[in-house]
């Protein structure tokens, strides 16, 4: 099926979908309009497959998270012939943007680095918690980067009236970082499964993407290892299986 | 101006190439030349041949670059050899020849990195300046970019490399190792219209093989044990060019997916591709169609520098050797794990 144009504004696009934000139903609902387009690079008959395949099963995960008290977006609708997810609009920056803010932003003199230090190992601890309850109910996410862990203001809590926008406005603010929720987003490549091979990869992966975006991260990934293995149930295992990872991943036989 | 000569024989690949850098000027290719040990249609190269066939070739090989590049013995700055990743003994048969050399014609020695190699020689030929690199090869499966002085691995294969599961799988078709075993792939690949439904396997960005591997290959022998086939659309017979043309097709969109992955996290619009399965044409105009749509373009050269080859050894060991590093003898071991991420790479800014 053809992609219909899209009303709302571009986003970001990404390396596998674009995304718009606009409008769902009323002019005051916003919403995050998520499009897989065809990747002319590949066979015509695998695109549509695995274009199906990832919106269906991301909107599905989704859900379940939703279900089952792991903060995401909601699903609004779902087009998966055209490669389309419309779902509630997060309101908040990336952990990636507010991690080189803050690491950045710890440089400057005028800085408290005591109370950013702070502040990051509660997010560490959140971010944890929120992964190892992920894995608890046997959900993988498959591309666990930090860009795709989300800060959100806790609605509920009764210390700030203003929603605050942007990570500067976390780092300045007097709230406690206990305030925000960490909302996972992306499960593109998300799936379904108890193995702890699954659930190892999945922390690779993100310490990967840690320790690659962040270099100086290798003591904050620490505080999330730490945190997950006190909050996961099945935890103990995950976490010897991703020394196996590691090793295979890293120092896999490699002939030239 | 500075001459060196470089040594390679990780893989099944020996590969002798001498090469002139002169200040501001693009490096000059003095000779490149190779030996490969091919193995009958059915069986990989094993260590223990590999190493024979490389310990008989290697006089008769630096001798012909010699000849070949018209360089004197005493023009030669340095001796440059893989000191890994690869397999222990053929490279440990090369580290011999190399060391006996250095210690003949008294030069200094240059330990280089395989992949460091590839990658140098790839943005020497192409010209691309700040890419991201697809290293695919019998042995590796990395997409790497550069920063702070090191080639970093975005992703890699979880379990083996692309090169290895082409490679195997061509053993169970039985398909010659003449040329390469990827090669005949690929010109299978050409006739084969039937894309069968092959496991994909991306996570985040790195990727895995073996799922692929086993899938296809138990696919193939219920083929070769009489098993009729059949495509579900067309109702047409499936062939092992049908086989070769699904292996790649998949296998090919998960790199390209990756390497896109890559892009988008650093911002590039640039990609090397270098290694063996680098030379694949399909491979290439996939990853064309997908930088093109990014605003971008691929780089990729032909088997001369695609498979591995002296000269990138040579090349690649020439600039750490400009920025003054040499590997004493009591230190110019080799070693069978060498990430690419370990090298400190002085002569880029």
């Amino acid at each position: 099926m053809p992609p219909r144009p899209i009303d709302g504004t571009l986003l970001k696009q990404g390396a596998e979908a674009h995304v718009y934000r606009s409008t769902f139903l009323l002019p005051n609902v916003p919403c995050l309009i998520k499009v897989r387009p065809t990747k002319p690079y590949r066979h015509a008959t695998l695109d549509m497959r695995l274009t199906k395949h990832r919106c269906v099963s991301e909107a599905r995960l989704l859900n379940r998270c939703r279900s089952m008290g792991v903060l995401c977006p909601a699903v609004y609708f779902v087009d998966e012939k055209r490669g389309e997810i419309i779902m509630e609009w997060i309101e908040g920056p990336s952990v990636r943007d507010f991690l080189h803010d803050c690491i950045d932003g710890a440089s400057d003199p005028g800085k408290e680095e005591d109370n950013v230090d702070v502040r990051l190992d509660a997010l560490m601890e959140n971010i944890g918690q929120t992964i190892g309850k992920l894995h608890d109910i046997d959900i993988i996410h498959g591309d666990l980067t930090t860009s795709n862990l989300m800060l959100k203001h806790r609605e509920n809590s009764g210390t700030t009236s203003e929603p605050q926008q942007g990570s500067q406005a976390l780092l300045t603010a007097d709230t406690s970082l206990l305030d925000f929720d960490v909302v996972l987003i992306d499960f593109g490549l998300g799936q379904v499964s108890n193995s702890d091979e699954d659930k190892a990869v999945d922390l690779y992966v993100l310490e990967r993407a840690f320790l690659s975006t962040h270099p100086r991260a290798t003591r904050l990934f620490d505080i999330i290892l730490d945190s997950y293995k006190r909050n996961c149930l099945g935890s103990a295992v995950v976490l010897r299986r991703l020394q196996e990872v590691r090793l295979r991943g890293r120092k896999k036989s490699m002939v030239g | 101006m500075t001459i060196a000569i470089g040594l390679e024989g990780s893989a099944n690949k020996l590969g002798v190439g001498i090469i002139r850098h002169t200040p501001s000027k693009p490096a000059e290719i003095l000779s490149n030349i190779r030996h490969t040990f091919v193995s009958p249609p059915g069986e990989g190269f094993l260590p223990k041949d590999t190493a024979i066939h490389h310990r008989s070739w290697v006089v008769r090989l630096v001798k012909q670059a010699l000849k070949e590049s018209g360089a004197t013995v005493k023009e030669v700055d340095c001796i440059c050899y893989t000191k890994g990743p690869g397999m222990g003994a053929p490279l440990q048969s090369v580290a011999v020849a190399a060391r006996t050399l250095a210690l003949l014609w008294d030069k200094p020695l240059v330990g280089v990195n395989h992949c460091v190699g590839h990658i140098e020689m790839g943005r020497e030929i192409t010209g691309a300046d700040n890419p991201v690199v697809l290293y695919v090869s019998g042995g590796n499966t990395q997409v790497i970019a550069y920063a702070d002085q090191r080639y970093r691995i975005f992703g890699e294969a979880l379990d083996i490399a692309i090169g290895n599961c082409l490679d195997r799988f061509a053993r169970t078709l039985n398909i010659s190792n003449d040329p390469a075993p990827g090669y005949n792939i690929e010109q299978m690949a050409k006739k084969g219209k039937h894309l069968i439904d092959i496991p994909y396997t991306v996570k985040g960005m790195d990727c895995s093989f073996s799922g692929i591997l086993g899938f296809i290959d138990a696919y193939a022998g219920e083929m070769l044990s009489g098993a009729e086939k059949r495509d579900p659309d067309t109702g047409e017979l499936i062939t092992p060019e049908d086989l070769c043309f699904s292996l790649q097709e998949t296998a090919f969109a998960m790199l390209v997916e990756i390497t896109e992955r890559a892009m988008a996290h650093v911002g590039s619009t640039q990609v090397l591709i270098v290694g063996g399965v680098g030379c694949n044409e399909r491979l290439q105009d996939m990853m064309g169609i997908m930088a093109r749509d990014r605003g971008g373009s691929v780089y990729a050269t032909d088997e001369r520098f695609c498979i591995d080859n002296g000269i990138m050894i040579a090349h690649a060991g020439l600039l750490a050797f400009q920025t003054g590093f040499t590997t004493p003898i009591d230190e110019s071991t080799c070693t069978q794990r060498f990430r690419t991420d370990e090298v400190f790479v002085k002569w880029r800014e």
